[in-house]
């Protein structure tokens, strides 16, 4: 328990730091990055890029496991399903993120600095994030849309 | 030419990269941010939410002392509030109805060739760029 406490901490310490170093918690190279028909600044490229390299390797290594090294159940291999709630919800998302250039990871990692707008920013993410499975329970009673 | 902010933007990828990795492989678990700040805000996260705590700890601690010891860092936020409110709520409804963000979708989905990964990605990199097109050269909100 307290080393997987332990390891969670420095995974977050870690993910922050890279978050700091790359520029993410910088709004304008996030919407410079969406922006593609302004300045376009290509940095978030490199950041996913060299987020994904890692991780790829890691994958590998952990479907050649039955466990993870702290003996915690490993994620079972990824859902097929494309649901109306992954594409609203990507969209809804990727609205929010063009509109002020702060997702929810950079959102927290600048709540140090990031001064009044930065918690009113994350204040309103979590005010969300509450409402978010009263809108999901309507969606899924929805009937199909025919295509 | 190369720009030194692509060369900052590949060495902390790479941060983010190997934490993800970290996590995965020690903890067992998904690195994405709004999955575990979602999972302790709505209560479905509360059989592991000490960990949760730590990795929320982690990320909002350290770079909080490490922006006080170099004398900090600029978010560029924009001052209208509006704005705020309405992004944020966007955010936090559209990354839990779609149970993941840039960290979970982006990183951690793409990297093990998720279809919801890359799908999700897709939609939200296409959202965000028409709300710049829409909100900054239309309508010249943001």
């Amino acid at each position: 328990m307290m080393q997987r406490n332990l390891f969670a901490t420095l995974a977050g310490a870690l993910f922050g730091t890279g978050l700091l170093i790359s520029g993410m918690v910088d709004t304008t190279k996030v919407q410079g990055w969406l922006d593609v028909f302004g300045a376009w600044d290509p940095t978030l490229a490199f950041v996913l890029g060299g987020a994904i390299l890692p991780m790829a390797i890691a994958w590998r290594i952990a479907t050649r496991r039955s466990r993870s090294v702290l003996g915690q159940d490993l994620p079972s291999p990824p859902s097929q399903r494309i649901d109306r709630s992954l594409l609203l919800g990507s969209v809804l998302f990727g609205m929010g993120w063009g509109l002020a250039g702060l997702c929810p990871g950079p959102a927290m990692a600048s709540l140090g600095f990031g001064g009044w707008g930065g918690l009113l920013f994350l204040v309103a993410m979590l005010a969300g994030m509450v409402a978010a499975p009263v809108l999901r329970t309507r969606l899924d009673r929805a009937p199909a849309p025919t295509v | 030419m190369i720009d030194p902010d692509w060369i900052m933007g590949l060495g902390g990828g790479l941060m983010i990269g190997l934490a993800a990795a970290m996590f995965l492989l020690m903890n067992g678990r998904v690195m994405g941010a709004s999955g575990l700040v979602g999972g302790l805000v709505d209560g479905s996260g509360r059989s592991n939410a000490a960990e949760r705590l730590s990795f929320l700890a982690g990320l909002i601690l350290v770079p909080a002392l490490i922006a006080a010891l170099t004398g900090g860092y600029e978010t560029h936020l924009t001052q209208n509030v509006a704005v705020i409110v309405v992004a944020g709520l966007l955010v936090g409804v559209g990354t839990r109805l779609a149970n993941g963000c840039t960290s979970g979708h982006g990183v951690c989905g793409i990297s093990r060739l998720s279809l919801r990964g890359i799908l999700a990605t897709l939609a939200y990199l296409l959202a965000g760029g028409l709300v710049m097109v829409a909100f900054r050269h239309l309508l010249g909100v943001i």
